[in-house]
């Protein structure tokens, strides 16, 4: 009982990640081809980007004020103050930001994608596409696709600065530590490198974000609860390969 | 001239056989009813038709060209020349009344935008909703909805319209209302038609021919004033709706 039900997720898992990498492949090729529309990306990238921009922001800025509150007073009392600006720099460009940015987007962006195109597909919508001859990754994958590659990595440079920012409050007014030793390591330890490695696990992110919250989306049937499902699911599976998908890319971009 | 041809087609889901060996012959210009009851498998026969879905067995031919053939290209040109009002509407919830019947005209980017916008107002006039251009789907009732829908699958030309449950969920004056489009449409572009349903009397007003399907098979009814005689039990028990027949 045990082993089939292990074996029957195992399965549908894998199915599922066959078609995602099916849909990043036709979305992949509908890009080069030259099938979507510019103005539906813009739309997008509003919709995705600058409106998340004030959640996104919160959030990035209270992870910054809770890991200083976490790390200052133990470094202070090691005698090691001065290394908090260092240290927050590093974990907020490298990890914080990006991971926790993907996660907010995909609360927000990926359960709407999910949600949107999941009621499209349940009311016909998909199919009256395919019945005038369209394709849907032309029209609903492409543009979300490329909205959410361009604007997680600009929502995490924003997300590396607000959440430095918000360590810094708490490091300084909080727990007492110099300004200036602050700012001072974390300049002279951040690499250029720690800041683009960050950015570029955003895009992958990002990716994974939009084409699991299409992927359910367009698979939705049966309903209202299909696309309830769709939405879960998007969610739940976004959120996994976010955090699977960190840790390698981690171990690719920062191990030395 | 045959239009459509259905040849010995198979459909089982989970194993469910849901269609059993069907084959039919539409010929053009001709609109066939195909009657049933709900879950029977007539959806899915409009489906397999426009090549949303593959049989599990046989061919269908639109117009001598394979639409069940593997190759996606060749179905989708062939899908073109088919038209298909669904039974939700199956409008575009983000765009409005005067974009959802541009679509499938701007994807094919053959025309201009003074041209598309012509076309969009012709086809709203046939379906009596000029006046509702720019109206959003939301704002407007099932009927409308319906013909709208209509418009949008006729923008396109087709030489083949796909009904599925055309009037079902709305009132009476409505559902006489899109039959008489239906019925007026078809016969003025000599549209070759599938009318999928199980409303009798929208049956009996737009169906030259009408078919049951019945376990997976079909029946032959013959036209509307056969069927209304058939002496055939399944036939009469759906037309009569399961219970005797009232006489003057």
């Amino acid at each position: 009982m045990l082993f089939e039900t292990v074996g029957t997720l195992a399965i549908q898992s894998l199915h599922d990640m066959g078609g995602v990498l099916l849909l990043a492949r036709d979305t992949i090729l509908s890009i080069f081809r030259g099938r979507f529309h510019w103005k539906e990306v813009f739309s997008q990238m509003v919709r995705i980007g600058v409106e998340s921009l004030p959640a996104s922001m919160v959030a990035a800025a209270f992870i910054g004020m809770v890991f200083s509150v976490q790390i200052a007073s133990e470094f202070v009392r090691f005698g090691a103050g001065q290394m908090v600006g260092a240290v927050m720099a590093i974990a907020v460009s490298r990890e914080l930001a990006p991971v926790l940015t993907a996660v907010i987007i995909s609360g927000r962006v990926g359960a709407a994608i999910a949600a949107e195109i999941g009621t499209m597909s349940v009311t016909e919508q998909i199919d009256a596409m395919y019945a005038m001859g369209s394709n849907p990754v032309k029209h609903l994958v492409v543009p979300r696709f490329f909205a959410l590659t361009t604007m997680l990595p600009i929502l995490t440079l924003f997300a590396d600065f607000i959440g430095f920012i918000g360590g810094y409050l708490v490091a300084v007014y909080l727990v007492g530590i110099n300004p200036i030793g602050y700012v001072d390591t974390a300049a002279s330890y951040v690499d250029f490198s720690d800041i683009t490695g960050g950015l570029i696990k955003a895009i992958f992110l990002g990716m994974i974000i939009a084409l699991v919250g299409c992927y359910r989306g367009l698979r939705a049937h049966g309903g209202a609860r299909g696309v309830g499902e769709a939405t879960t699911h998007a969610v739940v599976q976004s959120l996994i390969l976010i955090f699977v998908t960190n840790y390698f890319l981690s171990i690719i971009l920062f191990k030395r | 001239m045959t239009m459509i041809k259905i040849n010995n087609i198979y459909k089982h889901f989970n194993g469910k056989h849901v269609l059993d060996g069907v084959s039919l012959e539409v010929a053009k210009g001709e609109t066939v009813a195909i009657i049933g009851p709900s879950g029977c498998g007539k959806s899915t026969l409009l489906r397999l038709i426009i090549g949303f879905n593959m049989p599990n067995g046989g061919q269908i031919y639109i117009d001598g060209h394979e639409i069940t053939s593997p190759d996606e290209e060749k179905r989708v040109a062939i899908r073109r020349r088919i038209g298909m009002v669904f039974q939700s509407s199956a409008l575009f919830s983000s765009l409005s009344v005067f974009e959802n019947v541009a679509f499938g005209l701007r994807e094919q980017a053959l025309l201009t935008e003074r041209e598309i916008s012509e076309k969009v107002h012709e086809k709203l006039s046939w379906v009596g909703l000029s006046s509702s251009a720019k109206l959003m789907p939301e704002e407007l009732s099932g009927g409308m909805q319906k013909r709208v829908s209509l418009a949008r699958a006729l923008a396109n030309q087709p030489e083949i319209l796909l009904y599925d449950e055309p009037t079902t969920g709305l009132d009476p004056i409505m559902s006489t209302s899109i039959e008489n489009l239906i019925k007026e449409l078809d016969h003025k572009l000599g549209i070759t038609a599938i009318v999928v349903t199980h409303q009798m009397h929208t049956v009996y007003q737009v169906a030259d021919r009408i078919l049951m399907l019945h376990q997976g098979k079909i029946i032959e009814a013959g036209n509307p004033t056969e069927t209304q005689e058939s002496q055939n039990p399944i036939i009469r028990e759906f037309v009569t709706g399961g219970g005797k027949e009232i006489k003057e």
